[in-house]
């Protein structure tokens, strides 16, 4: 398979504090990989270092092509999605309008038609608001449509910072399920942060696990979710 | 009665112009919650610029068009090359560009037309245009030239998507950016077409108040005025609010002029129609901040 995204030597900076040392790993094309971690221990920060949405140092390199540096709506252009933490609503907007301004830039109105309708067949609850204010909706709807945002801009890697945060766990089930039909259906690859780190570790290939900004284990999902340490300290048994 | 009416329909032409100048107050206010001091002053010197092209031999509509176009490159270029660099200052550093601004349209544009009162032309046709004893043709035409543009405006900023993007960026600029919406040229943007709105309201107003480096301080009051009564934050609250402050303060001066005719008493009249505009921003501010169809803002600690 080939890389998609080369993480390396990644440092970022929030003011004068230091939050990640040294962070490194890669991403293939077509899997899931998973960011775990405690509180603090760098996992947004480092969705956010590849974005350049913060200070950062290092080497990204997404696609063959060095990233670090560059603006961040910039790296978004070259279809890296970002899903952020609190899921980014344009609260004043419409469920319709939040989708499209993913594809202001195109001029083919009916691919653009196309892709609402795709990304409908994934959220058909969506569907049904279309005209609503998007800050109306629900906590799960709003999750859902911060990924069905991110659909839209046709992505290659979509960035997932704690999808399942603060939703009832079956919709958290559902949406897990929404998002292992996107990665093999439309051939994305994703990197996916959370603190469910057992429904992380189901839905993903590859896992890396960082402590206070380092990475200190990595390898197959399968591997590492059997690992003693990580069962104590985030799955719990 | 008819003389009421003629007060309305006054309040309504001014309140066009207030409208115009409280939109170009909010576009910018909405995207980088600061007020725009220099807002009236650069609306002056575009009514210069058509008043030096027609000076030129332009006809007053290629004069308009040109003034506005202009604007809207000046006010682009403004945010581009002075507001950018302070783009993470303090607000009392912006607040002193803004005033800054503001001296030096007014000392510039004095330097080059005098700061001599001119008149300036209508480009209403006398005749067939305003209903007698009513509304008369250049507050007519200043109500439907406003209209327009503030239709057309609606419809950009509604309809289109390049308006998507720039109400997508003023709303939440992070997560704008991770659209690919480039939200630095959406406020460049911003401030373009609220130096063009603007400039509109200073082409309409200048048959009315006379040209001069001056001719936008009161009005820059009143639309401020207009755009706290609506709601600083809400474009179409500060359209409203601007109709609304601009036919208070003839309603005001109406009364005044009939109470002193019943009782030879004068309290109020057309003197104190500044002061209106002023009692009214220390009444929202005071009473009701959010303004009539304001957000009141909530802050979670």
């Amino acid at each position: 398979m080939a890389m998609l995204l080369e993480v390396k030597g990644l440092r970022a900076f929030y003011g004068q504090t230091q939050s990640l040392y040294d962070v490194g790993f890669e991403i293939y094309s077509g899997g899931i990989t998973t960011l775990l971690g405690a509180n603090g221990a760098g996992k947004t920060t480092t969705l956010r270092a590849i974005c350049n949405m913060v200070r950062t140092e290092g080497a990204v390199r997404f696609d063959g092509k060095d990233i670090a540096g560059r603006a961040t709506e910039e790296i978004v252009r070259l279809r890296i999605a970002h899903v952020p933490e609190g899921r980014g609503t344009f609260t004043t907007l419409t469920v319709d309008e939040n989708l499209r301004i993913a594809a202001y830039t195109r001029r083919d109105k009916a691919g653009v038609q196309a892709d609402l309708d795709r990304v409908f067949s994934y959220f058909p609850r969506l569907k049904e608001r279309v005209q609503q204010q998007a800050g109306t909706l629900s906590g799960g709807e709003q999750q859902m449509l911060a990924i069905a945002r991110a659909l839209m801009l046709r992505p290659r890697l979509m960035l997932l910072d704690e999808p399942s945060f603060g939703l009832a766990p079956l919709i958290v089930v559902e949406i897990f399920k929404i998002m292992r039909r996107i990665n093999e259906e439309e051939k994305v690859s994703m990197l996916l942060v959370e603190q469910n780190a057992a429904l992380a570790l189901d839905l993903a290939d590859t896992a890396y696990v960082l402590e206070t900004g380092r990475v200190v284990m990595s390898g197959p999902a399968a591997v590492v979710k059997n690992d003693e340490n990580v069962r104590k300290s985030y799955l719990g048994y | 009665m008819e003389q009421f009416l003629q007060q309305i329909a006054s309040g309504l032409a001014n309140g066009a112009i207030y409208a115009c100048v409280a939109l170009a107050l909010v576009m910018i206010y909405v995207s980088t919650d600061h007020i725009n001091f220099a807002q009236g002053e650069l609306a002056m010197f575009s009514t210069y610029i058509s008043w030096q092209l027609m000076q030129w031999g332009l006809s007053f509509w290629l004069a308009f068009v040109c003034a506005v176009a202009f604007s809207f490159l000046l006010g682009v270029t403004i945010e581009r090359v002075v507001l950018r660099p302070l783009h993470n200052a303090p607000v009392l550093s912006i607040v002193v560009v803004f005033i800054g601004l503001l001296a030096i349209c007014n000392s510039v544009a004095g330097a080059i037309w005098s700061y001599l009162i001119k008149e300036y032309p209508s480009p209403f046709p006398k005749s067939s245009f305003g209903i007698a004893g009513v509304i008369g043709p250049h507050q007519l035409g200043v109500v439907i030239v406003t209209l327009i543009v503030l239709g057309l405006l609606f419809g950009f900023f509604r309809y289109t998507p390049l308006g998507l993007a720039m109400r997508a960026a003023a709303q939440n600029p992070q997560m704008a950016r991770l659209v690919g919406v480039r939200v630095d040229w959406m406020l460049a943007l911003g401030w373009g077409l609220a130096a063009a709105v603007g400039a509109v309201a200073g082409i309409m107003v200048a048959h009315i108040v006379y040209l001069d480096p001056n001719m936008m301080g009161g009005i820059l009051l009143y639309a401020f005025a207009g755009a706290l009564v609506g709601g600083i934050g809400n474009p179409g609250g500060a359209v409203l609010g601007g109709f609304i402050v601009g036919v208070l303060e003839n309603m005001v001066a109406y009364t005044g002029n009939q109470i002193e005719k019943a009782t030879g008493v004068y309290i109020i009249g057309n003197g104190e129609k500044l002061t209106v505009a002023l009692i009214i921003v220390i009444f929202v501010l005071t009473v009701k901040p959010a303004g009539l169809f304001g957000r009141v803002v909530v802050k979670r600690v």
